[in-house]
């Protein structure tokens, strides 16, 4: 590599002004779909943050819900309540405070069961593509075959597998994290393909071999140099499994195998409001399915811009 | 290509083998198998008596030796929760999942590629671009909002379908069909639409990339400069060399429309295989999960394997070649 002429000794552009004149925002800025799909995630984020206090009842309190308030319809329909924006459901619930409650528990759910599939990626995609050799065939070989199921389906098989290992547990306690490692499990191989992808190429890069002609342990090498380098592609395929974490959350919870009718997901509340579809209770079921479509279509969109964004075969 | 044909099988037998594996941990190590056939009052002797006729105080191999062997000859034990043989459940529920599955693959491929086709020759028409745009939405919706809303419009405010079950059925042999009655007829059309539905937009969205990369080739400039006809270089030349890629993709597609079966026959109370595997997986039924597992992964193995012999077959570069050609 040949040497580059010494540029004249200026101060480091701070951390605001290189945001400021990065690529990314400016194609941020170009394009409007982006920037509504941003908003729209910002938007719900907040609502399922701050939701306790957004929402103008407790859906989860028996003293402030009645079943004598069940299924009102909206309130600008016949009969509907100007309390219940939205109408109530089954048990009574104001449903504009059950959605944001809702959303919150499916986001809660989709960001850890992420984070776990991430986690369980990188470790296996380093140590597969540092040490190589049988580890890498044995991790490699377990990801293949993984990959031949639809997600789905593993999510599906570990709910049912772990539910039978904390069998006698109170299903209300352990709901959420049944769904957690089902989708950890279910999500990790394209992190760890991803990472051992191009930690195979860092090893045997310069900085590698001197840190480990220095005598660092190689878990302190994986971490602190191979780590950094390999993990910014990861960054799209955790928006985009988010995408994919919350539906398949809301598929689980919908076939009564995720979280119970006390704690409800969006995907809990679309299968209550699915019992009362022929009775002309359309509401019941409509608003989750509706906040469930736009939530994974502007992360899906945040995470398509993203791709391209980073992609510098693209710019 | 017999090379190529023996690879792709042994592949198919090391996935076969591991799943198996883990079908016979679940069956041995998620709760006790003798407690949960007996129920939690029997007597001591009893438990002894059925661990011993199980083979569960044999060593550990040679129990997945024997569930192997039994597997292999369609004995996958007993169901916990119906107390009937797994293997007859299964046999009964097939024919729903198969009818609708192999409906909603014919549909999303033959709708798919029509609309794919379409939307690469009229690019900028107002239709390709509509087609575009909702086929953008369906990726995102999940399965059983697709399902829900197709019964909300057709089946409770226009009533022009059935919402749930198979209609009236014929049997032929032990193989019932929903084909033959009209009936059973309408109460495959919201279910095929859904299941159908996401892989269309799959298939579609492929086909018009391959297509638009393809016209763009040198064969096809050569073809035009050649005077053939347009109609005859987009179906001759441009979409036989599209249909590669796209058979791989339907193929694994076909693993996602037997998964999402299970979601399509749960919101149409559909009799069928995935139902019952959501009603094991609700009750932590152990020997119909791992059953049905052996079965979706016999399934997945046996595509696979066919589409690569229907590569050789559309790849003419594979013919009489032992070598794995470069993608």
């Amino acid at each position: 590599m040949s040497v580059q002429p010494a540029s004249s000794p200026k101060q480091p552009p701070s951390l605001w002004a290189r945001i400021l004149d990065s690529d990314i925002l400016a194609s941020f800025l170009r394009s409007k779909v982006t920037m509504v799909a941003a908003v729209i995630v910002l938007v719900l984020f907040i609502g399922a943050a701050f939701s306790p206090w957004i929402a103008p009842t407790n859906p989860f309190d028996p003293a402030t819900v009645f079943l004598a308030d069940a299924n009102i319809p909206p309130a600008w329909q016949d009969g509907g309540d100007p309390k219940f924006i939205l109408g109530t459901d089954d048990q009574g619930r104001d449903l504009y405070s059950a959605i944001l409650y809702g959303l919150r528990v499916s986001l809660i759910v989709g960001l850890l069961g992420v984070a776990l599939a991430a986690t369980i990626g990188i470790t296996l995609g380093l140590l597969a593509g540092y040490l190589g050799g049988r580890v890498d065939s044995l991790i490699m070989r377990i990801a293949d075959v993984q990959l031949t199921f639809p997600a789905i389906l593993i999510a599906l098989l570990i709910d049912g597998v772990v539910r039978g290992i904390f069998k006698g547990a109170n299903r209300e306690d352990t709901a959420l994290y049944v769904l957690v490692i089902s989708i950890g499990l279910s999500f990790w191989v394209q992190y760890a393909r991803t990472i051992r992808g191009s930690t195979l190429v860092e090893r045997n890069k310069d900085y590698v071999q001197a840190a480990r002609l220095v005598g660092l342990p190689a878990p302190l090498i994986m971490l602190r140099h191979v780590l950094p380098n390999v993990i910014g592609p990861v960054l799209v395929i955790l928006t985009i499994n988010l995408a994919l974490a919350v539906i398949t959350e809301a598929t689980l919870s919908f076939l009564g195998v995720g979280l119970p009718p006390t704690q409800p997901s969006l995907g809990t509340l679309i299968s209550i409001g699915n019992r009362y579809l022929f009775s002309g209770d359309w509401w019941i079921v409509t608003f989750p399915g509706v906040t469930l479509a736009i939530l994974v279509l502007a992360v899906n969109l945040l995470g398509d811009w993203l791709r391209d964004a980073l992609n510098p075969r693209l710019r | 290509m017999l090379a190529y044909i023996l690879r792709s099988l042994m592949q198919g037998l090391v996935v076969m083998i591991a799943v198996a594996f883990i079908a016979f941990s679940m069956f041995r190590f998620v709760g006790d198998p003798v407690v949960n056939m007996l129920g939690q009052e029997a007597t001591l002797q009893d438990r002894a008596e059925l661990t011993e006729r199980l083979g569960l105080n044999d060593p550990v191999p040679l129990q997945f030796a024997r569930f192997v062997a039994d597997a292999a000859q369609g004995d996958f034990g007993i169901s916990y929760r119906q107390g009937r043989k797994v293997s007859s459940l299964i046999l009964e529920r097939l024919p729903a999942t198969v009818e609708l599955a192999v409906l909603s693959a014919i549909f999303a491929f033959v709708v798919g590629i029509a609309f794919g086709v379409y939307a690469a020759i009229r690019r900028d028409g107002w239709i390709a671009n509509l087609v575009m745009s909702i086929s953008l939405i369906g990726v995102s919706l999940p399965t059983f909002l697709i399902g829900i809303g197709l019964i909300y419009i057709f089946a409770v405010e226009l009533r022009w379908l059935p919402s749930f079950g198979r209609g009236d059925t014929v049997k032929i042999g032990w193989w019932t069909t929903g084909l033959l009655t009209v009936s059973g007829l309408k109460s495959l059309v919201l279910p095929v639409l859904t299941l159908g539905f996401l892989q269309l937009t799959l298939i579609m969205r492929l086909v018009r990339s391959e297509m638009l990369e393809v016209m763009r080739a040198d064969f096809i400039r050569f073809a035009r400069a050649r005077g053939i006809p347009e109609r005859k270089i987009e179906f001759r030349h441009a979409l036989r060399n599209t249909m590669i890629p796209v058979i791989t993709i339907a193929g694994v597609q076909l693993g996602g429309v037997i998964a999402f079966a299970i979601v399509t026959e749960t919101v149409f109370q559909w009799p069928g295989l995935g139902a019952l595997f959501v009603n094991a997986v609700q009750f932590v039924d152990v020997p119909v999960m791992s059953a049905y597992l052996l079965f979706v992964a016999f399934v997945f193995v046996l595509t696979s394997l066919l589409v690569d012999i229907v590569y050789v077959a559309l790849d003419p570069r594979l013919r009489g070649s032992a070598l794995v050609p470069a993608k």
